[in-house]
């Protein structure tokens, strides 16, 4: 159901967040500019978002960006181990990740997660959208880290992006 | 007290940031090339901004909180000009360690069969 006049529900309100943020202020003047240019630009920037975004389970998606910011903290360690330890010890391998997810904002979610957690970078998008194709920098066992990436990040995307 | 903790992070900012470049400069080839400032560095100006903004916060002009703006920047852009240079790389066929996959291969020769 799409409503003409306000087409995005959920970037209206992250929009004006940012803008606050933006200005650093709280007064009445800022939060309303922010929810006018919150209002405003999901309607001129329409033909960029043609799928409405929605989140069907906020509290999963919490929990994953908690997950994930451990996770980030957890690969800047290892990544810095590595490249302290010296181009030697390292076995770069590529990686095809099936894909579950279908939707843009999907899809992108998780290749982003994938190039800031534990030594890997997402480096390719099959023209079918059906695999993503992994860079890793140290990988021991390919089909371990295609299990992980598949049950700990793309699990709960699919959960809160595609649920039904 | 501030000063210390102020001091403490920003060298370990500073030290990850420097991590990431020494990365840059010392894996054998493009893909792993990428690995050291995409993510690194990530930790380093996270602590970089931490730091800055407990300075601006105690600087008594109120709570400062555009460093969680460039925060949320830098983890939509690193990742997506990772997987741009990345992509381009593979379709280049820039020289790599590890053998990428057939896939690629097969589907580049068919998109440029498709342009013909």
């Amino acid at each position: 159901m799409k409503h003409w006049l306000l087409p995005h529900p959920i970037l209206t309100p992250i929009l004006a967040l940012i803008w606050v943020l933006l200005v650093n202020s709280l007064s009445p003047g800022a939060i309303l500019m922010g929810v006018v240019l919150g209002w405003a630009i999901p309607l001129f920037t329409l033909r960029f978002w043609p799928d409405e975004v929605r989140v069907r389970k906020p509290l999963t998606l919490i929990r994953f960006l908690v997950v994930l910011l451990y996770d980030i903290l957890i690969a800047n360690l290892a990544v810095a181990w590595l490249i302290l330890r010296g181009p030697r010890h390292v076995h770069p391998a590529f990686v095809v990740v099936p894909l579950e997810l279908t939707t843009d904002i999907g899809i992108s979610f998780l290749a982003n997660t994938i190039s800031l957690t534990p030594g890997t970078v997402s480096s390719w998008l099959s023209p079918d959208r059906r695999s993503l194709v992994v860079q890793g920098l140290d990988v021991k066992d390919p089909h371990a880290l295609v299990e992980t990436i598949k049950r700990r990040y793309e699990a709960p995307l699919l959960e809160v992006f595609e649920s039904c | 007290m501030l000063e210390t903790t102020l001091s403490i992070l920003i060298v370990i900012g500073a030290l990850f940031t420097f991590i990431g470049s020494l990365g840059l400069a010392r894996m054998p080839d493009f893909y792993t090339r990428l690995h050291g400032p995409t993510k690194a560095t990530t930790l380093g100006v996270g602590s970089l901004l931490i730091a800055s903004m407990i300075h601006f916060s105690t600087q008594g002009e109120g709570v400062s909180f555009h460093e969680v703006l460039v925060t949320l920047f830098l983890f939509i852009t690193a990742p997506v000009s990772a997987h741009l240079l990345s992509k381009a790389a593979l379709h280049l066929r820039v020289r790599s360690i590890a053998p990428p996959p057939a896939q690629i291969e097969q589907a580049d020769s068919e998109a440029d069969r498709g342009r013909e």
